[in-house]
């Protein structure tokens, strides 16, 4: 099981108290595509996705960008079983989707770019370290029923 | 040889004009020791980085951070040559520094988030930070492409 100190679920219960859902996830999500273009190749039903414009003004990324955040605030409730919470959630990423798992990484990355972006001088390395902890541990958990 | 578009390419100089190495590049290197703990195992004659205080306020460390930020400038004035311009810090950090590349990548990494955080989502758009991670991806394949 992780180990979180006091200061880590502080930390982590403290930023998703704060960032606004409606703009980190759609932020998060259209960086990801923009910045790590192949990834686009699993939203082909979402229409136009040219170029960065185009993304970031597109409302089915922005809808699915908000399905992920408000999915990640499941790790953020049950933080001691992250592992258990996104089971079926991991097999049907790798049963259904069929979504490489290295991509969640990307995602975890451009989330944090987002995030820091929003916190400025508040995301000091220690919150950085903790969320960072808190997102391995979902990209983890996220891998785990891959076969 | 990587192609650079005009975007691209005004996107990093702009970048690199508003960052100043002195205080980017202490920072990206302090939340590479704190964030990823084991890559403070290059830096052993750095005195103490036993806690986040230490290493927040070690003066090697932010010296060398502000080391490693300006080498990045041979790239930003380099870009269609990147990879010859890093092939002896390559065979260095390879031969006699014995880091191991991956650790490129992770300080790429902390160094697009301090960026990310100091100038925010408003200069630090979508298409920026494409340019300048796809610019960071290039610099650290050149500093792995000298290895064996």
């Amino acid at each position: 099981m992780v180990k979180w100190t006091d200061f880590e679920r502080a930390t982590i219960q403290d930023i998703f108290s704060k960032i606004d859902y409606e703009v980190v996830g759609p932020a998060a999500f259209s960086r990801c595509l923009i910045v790590y273009p192949w990834t686009q190749r699993y939203f082909g039903g979402f229409g136009n996705l040219y170029n960065a414009a185009a993304i970031t003004s597109n409302p089915k990324v922005a809808a699915h960008g908000k399905v992920v955040i408000v999915g990640l605030e499941k790790a953020v409730k049950n933080m001691d079983d992250i592992k258990t919470t996104y089971k079926d959630l991991s097999v049907l990423h790798s049963e259904k989707l069929q979504v490489d798992p290295d991509n969640f990484n990307l995602l975890a990355d451009c989330l944090t770019v987002v995030v820091a972006g929003q916190m400025g001088a508040a995301f000091t390395p220690e919150v950085h370290a903790a969320f960072q902890k808190f997102l391995a541990v979902v990209v983890a958990s996220l891998r785990k029923q891959y076969y | 040889m990587v192609e650079w578009t005009d975007a691209e390419r005004k996107a990093i100089t702009t970048l690199w004009g508003m960052i100043d190495v002195g205080e980017i590049g202490p920072q990206a290197l302090t939340r590479l020791l704190v964030v990823y703990p084991w890559t403070q195992r290059h830096f052993g004659s750095f005195g103490n980085l036993s806690t986040y205080a230490a290493i927040v306020g070690n003066a090697k460390v932010a010296n060398h951070g502000k080391t490693v930020m300006g080498g990045l400038e041979t790239a930003v004035k380099n870009l269609d040559n990147i990879k010859n311009a890093y092939a002896k810090l390559s065979a260095m950090h390879s031969d006699k520094l014995h880091v191991d590349p991956d650790n490129f990548r992770t300080l790429a990494e902390c160094i697009s988030v301090v960026v990310a955080a100091k100038f925010g989502p408003s200069v630090f758009t979508p298409g920026f930070q494409e340019a300048w991670q796809k610019f960071l991806a290039v610099v650290v394949s050149a500093l792995g492409r000298q290895y064996h």
